[in-house]
């Protein structure tokens, strides 16, 4: 069977003056309805380039396609016009941006930019779509629509205005949503708030959720499916408890262990990955994670990985899960910062590696 | 003074503080309203809370960029609430501050080396250009940087590298008490952990003492040895670190604690439909008599809407300010 949505090897650039930035570099995933697939990632790895690709919200140029397919109920989208594309954005998919503030227009009454969005995509008597925009709103959990339907964006609190972002995105009944950071900006209670009203939505319409995100506590709560992302690859994906109690690459290893745990004592150092993402106006020439990575070997500053599978529809891209990994020589990496590598691997972080076959539990 | 709950001397103790801004039309904007708290020496309080809660303007008030309007400021045995010119001065060579936006907490146009001898320079230390040079060398060493950082300007750096200019430019006078307000929030996972591991270990070698002000409530348990709840101005909860995270008992506490996810599926999974708590904060500005929170609460009764709960003591060092315990 076909996915609703399937991305495959897509390839991304920005030409800019400096040079071309390789932003994407062959990132493959796929999201079928009523499940909420999770994108994580350091800024800058290009987990917002990649969705945005997918509804071609970035000019090109001097964002290019370089290579690569974005397949929605079977048909291409990398190759519609932008005057195609517009028909798809806001009814096939919708966005929901982090910052709502930035996002929806200051000057115009929430209620007319949700009719204008309504009326675009839809042949409806204005005092039927603005029915609708009013059943929005209350769906949406804010109290009394009609009033807040004649509001403008700046009287509202950023939960409201996040709200009122997600009543817009649904009005023309998406069957994905695209959610880019959704709560980064909120106060950890809202952020509640808005995950739970994002998962009854999704329980009522069965839309697929992608969800970007760095909080992994976030993932936990909303994921089916984790893509790990690292300068503009997916290092590892998978279901969502394969990737968090049994991660096979040294990247994710690193993101949980820098997360601290709120449910034992942290008495332990927290599992910095020391150094910072690569350039990728000249991404390295073997894996992006190599000059970051304890288990870095001379293989991987010049080749870089394939995905091998580690499990159902779980797998990574590291050299270690190479059948003949044992076989190679470990080397420090070239261009190291030595006062950086004192970072301390957490002892449960190890046993993943030193444990055969990958059967251990890390907790 | 000597802590009544811990026994031990505080370095920074605050009684009933009180700041207050005019926000115009007779509206007065009630930011820190009867704030109580000590930091014993060597020790980390966190200081938690939503947005606009007031915990920056605590902050503030402490190392003195603003002027409380209520209160007392004790620190280090001195009452130094209002103090003015030299002796101001030589308080900020004591406190230090670490911003939260490492982008707009660094001047543009000074290197980083400039950034960092210029409090040595106001504070006298050093005998020279080129001494205060090499301390600021060293510095940068602490943090984890090179000596050829020093000549380049902060717009060359990431967030987590600026986190560390600045850290060094406050650790530079060699202050006994550093005021960490949000400094980890705007960097990324695996950065932030850098910071915080920087940060315990220089707390270790050097004995400094930190108020860790930050919405993030997993950072604050693994870095404070004793925690703040404030909401809306006021605290309601604090004790030690474990007691509050374990046996929370203001119902806001619950509410905050119950909001964080966790990053682990079969945890989240097992608390999957609870309900989180409802409403948002209540404006700062003119406030009702009473509770708070009492908008909010699942538990509030008349008492809560007429009069304002003090903290009181539920055993041990924790505190709560809750009419229905």
């Amino acid at each position: 069977m076909s996915h609703l949505l399937e991305v495959k090897d897509l390839k991304v650039s920005f030409d800019t003056y400096a040079g071309e930035v390789k932003a994407v570099r062959g990132v493959s995933f796929h999201l079928d309805g009523g499940e909420t697939l999770a994108i994580v990632g350091e800024s800058g790895c290009g987990k917002s380039v990649t969705v945005q690709t997918v509804m071609r919200l970035n000019p090109e140029p001097p964002a290019r396609i370089v290579g690569g397919s974005v397949l929605y109920r079977g048909e291409e989208l990398t190759a519609k016009s932008d005057k195609e594309m517009r028909a798809y954005r806001g009814k096939e998919f919708s966005m929901i941006f982090q910052d709502a503030m930035t996002s929806l227009n200051p000057v115009v009454r929430v209620g007319r930019q949700m009719v204008e969005a309504i009326r675009v995509h839809e042949k409806v008597p204005a005092e039927a779509a603005r029915q609708r925009a009013i059943e929005m709103l209350g769906k949406v959990g804010l109290p009394n629509p009609e009033a807040v339907f004649r509001r403008y964006p700046h009287t509202m609190s950023g939960g409201q205005r996040q709200r009122v972002m997600i009543a817009m995105a649904l009005c023309c009944h998406p069957s994905i949503l695209l959610a880019d950071e959704p709560t980064t900006a909120l106060d950890v209670t809202t952020q509640a708030q808005i995950l739970e009203l994002m998962q009854d939505i999704q329980k009522e319409t069965g839309c697929g959720i992608i969800l970007i995100t760095h909080n992994l506590g976030v993932v936990a709560r909303m994921a089916e499916r984790v893509a790990v992302m690292y300068a503009g690859r997916i290092v590892e994906s998978g279901r969502l408890s394969d990737v968090f109690y049994r991660p096979k690459h040294p990247y994710t290893w690193g993101l949980l262990g820098s997360m601290p745990d709120m449910q034992e004592r942290a008495g332990s150092r927290l599992t910095a990955i020391p150094g910072s993402p690569p350039d990728l106006f000249a991404p390295p020439k073997g894996c992006g994670f190599a000059a970051r990575c304890p288990y870095c070997m001379e293989l991987c500053l010049e080749n870089d990985p394939p995905a091998f599978p580690v499990g159902e529809g779980h797998d990574a891209r590291c050299w270690l899960l190479h059948p003949a990994a044992a076989a190679c020589r470990p080397v420090p990496p070239a261009g190291r910062d030595p006062e950086l590598v004192t970072a301390d691997m957490a002892p449960r972080i190890r046993g993943y590696l030193e444990a055969e076959g990958g059967e251990t539990d890390g907790r | 003074m000597v802590d009544k709950l811990t026994g031990e001397q505080p370095l920074v103790e605050v009684q009933d503080l009180k700041k207050y801004f005019q926000v115009g039309r007779g509206k007065v904007l009630h930011a820190v309203d009867g704030v109580s708290f000590s930091i014993p020496k060597g020790t980390t309080l966190g200081l938690v809370g939503e947005s606009g809660c007031g915990k920056t303007t605590v902050g503030r008030t402490l190392v003195g960029l603003y002027k409380p309007d209520g209160g007392r400021i004790v620190f280090d045995g001195q009452d130094i609430t209002g103090v003015k010119g030299k002796e101001k001065r030589a308080l900020s060579r004591r406190m230090q501050m670490v911003y939260q936006d490492p982008y707009a907490s660094l001047n543009p146009f000074f290197t980083v080396g400039e950034i960092i001898t210029e409090g040595l320079e106001i504070h006298g230390i050093g005998e020279s250009k080129k001494e205060r040079m090499e301390i600021a060398y060293d510095l940068l060493h602490k943090v984890g940087l090179h000596r050829e950082h020093a000549n380049r300007f902060p717009h060359e750096f990431s967030g987590g590298q600026r986190q560390r200019v600045g850290l060094a430019r406050s650790l530079a006078v060699n202050p006994s008490f550093i005021v960490c307000d949000e400094a980890i929030s705007a960097l990324d996972v695996s950065v932030q952990a850098q910071i915080v591991n920087m940060l315990v270990d220089f707390q270790q070698s050097m004995g400094l003492t930190y108020l860790f002000i930050a919405h993030d409530l997993s950072m604050v348990r693994y870095i404070s040895d004793r925690t703040a709840v404030m909401y809306l101005g006021q605290l309601v909860e604090m004790g030690d670190i474990h007691e509050i995270y374990e046996h929370p008992a203001h119902p806001y506490t619950q509410g905050l604690l119950h909001a964080v996810p966790v990053a682990d599926p079969d945890y989240e999974k097992a608390r999957a439909g609870e309900r989180v708590m409802r409403g948002e904060v209540a404006s700062p500005i003119n406030p009702a008599p009473g509770c708070r929170f009492c908008n909010r609460c699942p538990r509030a009764t008349d008492a809560c809407r007429g009069e304002t709960p003090a903290l009181r003591n539920v055993g041990g060092t924790h505190m709560v300010a809750c009419h229905n315990l």
